[in-house]
């Protein structure tokens, strides 16, 4: 279980995050929504550990996460997908996964982890030897996530995966979310698309400048009249 | 011109043109991932030089024995460098890394005038690099294959190791992200310690081959070489390890070609690559195979 208490993290004067609570149980999708600027990818940067927190904390099985580097971070399981896939448009796509792969040194479970991902995404397999960057939007997406998957985590966060795709796209997106969850992976996803995350989630929180105001499941938020009102454009 | 002395002088430009290039290769390297001109990179390679002189005269080491552990100790003053006056200052603004590279400069001349001594000396030449052979009608000094052939080698090295190795991936990846790299599990700092290594090296291996063929040591004997090298990656294109390599070899046969065809000039020899690095500036200030300039985030 991830678990994040009383997390507060400032930019200079921001105080971007205001004391964010919540649970992530495993092999649960946990999504967390939010108007823009609300502080979602802040929490997800501050449990990879790219940004410090002030004070709270942050323990996966119990041990605490604030004081490591994000490397050993994914070495412990827990994986991130950046918001605007920030995927390397001058490697192949075959060197982004690679990447994904980095804190691994099991050569074989990572051909075999490949594999995996190309038959989850088969469009990337066919463009594996192109660069990052001649790909759609849509495939750069795929290359986000399937690069974070190449770590083998046990906790997969995606910070807004469907952002800038089709609506076909998006379907496929959640799909595959559900799969990977399927596999017993924990999923901590981050959404504007708050009716889709919403649908597929176990638990959801939902923040508002820094804080959470509501959560419950996804059921009940997608059943609240305030969550209808703001996010769902009731 | 007959054409056995053209052949000698393409034969010395591709000397001088590797050996900018094994120093501009140092240059590229550490700007393409810190956007860091490491100012000190010309001592590293004065250093290279000193530390061959020191392994034969003062601890006796066989000459190839000496060239080997001078690479490795200056490989290690690099690194030493990057922890000490650079890797601080990664979240300062880049201008503060930039002093700290100049200070790092001056400090390592100083140094070696003291541990070395200002007057020039002479250096140690192995024979066997020294006695003439005729090839093809052309009278060649071993020294003059010896320079280019290791050069190509220690090249070629690298170049396996930065496009197909892990850690050179690794290297890859944060020249361009940083950030991303580190959320992928790469160990930003190891990385950048090791891009030092490798670039030490290779300008420490240059050093040492320049004072066999310019056989004086000097405590600024690195500043020309190095502005020059300097200028060799901004003309192939800064932050591209190719285009280091083109840069010098091309700067290389420039500067020996305008002095053979004209005599007159060679008294403004060093004056050329300024030149050069003015053009550039002015028609195309991404050289020959740089990609755009992109400002970091
Ligand atoms: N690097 C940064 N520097 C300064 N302020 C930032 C930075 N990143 C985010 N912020 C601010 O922190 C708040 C939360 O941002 P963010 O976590 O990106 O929100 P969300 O992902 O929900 O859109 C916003 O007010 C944003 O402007
Ligand atoms: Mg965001």
């Amino acid at each position: 279980m991830l678990k994040v208490t009383d997390l507060h993290v400032s930019y200079g004067g921001i105080h971007a995050l205001q004391g964010i609570s919540l649970e992530a149980p495993a092999g649960k999708i946990v999504t967390l929504i939010g108007a823009n600027g609300a502080g979602k990818s802040s929490t997800l940067r501050a449990i990879a550990g790219l940004i410090k927190s002030k004070t709270g904390s942050i323990t996966y099985e119990g041990e605490e996460l604030t004081t490591l580097d994000p490397a050993a971070i994914v070495r412990r399981g827990i994986a991130l997908s950046p918001e605007g896939r920030r995927i390397f448009p001058h490697l192949s796509v075959r060197e982004n996964l690679l990447l994904g792969a980095y804190s691994r040194r099991d050569s074989a479970g990572i051909a075999r982890d490949m594999e995996w991902v190309f038959d989850l995404f088969p469009r990337l397999r066919e463009r594996s030897e192109q660069k990052g960057g001649t790909l759609s939007g849509g495939e750069q997406q795929m290359l986000a996530v399937a690069r974070a998957l190449m770590s083998r985590p046990q906790v997969l966060m995606l910070d807004e995966p469907s952002l800038g795709l089709a609506p076909l796209l998006v379907k496929d997106v959640f799909s595959i979310i559900e799969r990977i969850n399927a596999e017993g992976r924990t999923v901590l996803l981050v959404e504007q698309n708050a009716f889709a995350a919403l649908k597929i989630a176990h638990y959801a929180y939902v923040l508002e400048t820094g804080r959470i105001t509501l959560h419950g499941t996804g059921e009940e938020l997608l059943a609240d009249q305030r969550v209808i009102q703001a996010y769902l454009g009731g | 011109m007959t054409i056995e002395i053209f052949l000698q002088h393409l034969l010395n430009g591709l000397t001088l043109g590797s050996l900018y290039a094994l120093i501009a290769i140092g240059y590229t390297m550490v700007y393409g991932i810190l956007r860091l001109i490491n100012f000190a990179h010309s001592e590293i390679f004065m250093l290279g030089a000193y530390f061959v002189f020191w392994g034969v005269t003062l601890f006796h080491l066989p000459w190839p024995l000496a060239l080997v552990a001078a690479v490795a100790a200056v490989a290690l003053v690099g690194v030493l460098v990057d922890r000490v006056a650079y890797r601080p200052l990664r979240d300062a603004p880049r201008i503060s890394a930039l002093i700290s590279a100049i200070g790092v400069s001056f400090f390592l001349q100083n140094v070696a005038i003291v541990l070395f001594k200002a007057i020039p000396r002479e250096v140690y030449r192995p024979e066997w690099l020294e006695n003439p052979m005729i090839m093809g009608g052309v009278r060649v000094l071993p020294l003059t294959l010896f320079v280019p052939v290791l050069s190509l080698l220690l090249m070629l090295g690298l170049m396996y190791i930065v496009y197909h190795t892990k850690p050179g991936l690794g290297m890859r990846a944060i020249s361009k992200d940083i950030e991303t790299s580190a959320l992928m599990g790469v160990p930003v700092n190891s990385i950048i310690a090791l891009t030092f290594g490798l670039g030490s090296a290779l300008a420490a291996a240059s050093g040492i081959m320049w004072a066999l063929r310019y056989p004086q040591l000097q405590p600024i004997m690195g500043v020309i070489p190095g502005f020059k090298a300097f200028i060799a990656a901004v003309f192939g294109g800064i932050g591209s390890i190719p285009g280091a390599v083109i840069g010098g070899l091309v700067l290389g046969f420039l500067e020996i070609l305008i002095v053979a065809f004209f005599p007159d000039l060679a008294g403004y020899r060093d004056a050329f690559a300024f030149v050069l690095l003015i053009v550039v500036l002015l028609v195309k200030p991404t050289g020959l195979l740089g990609a755009r300039p992109e400002e970091k985030v």
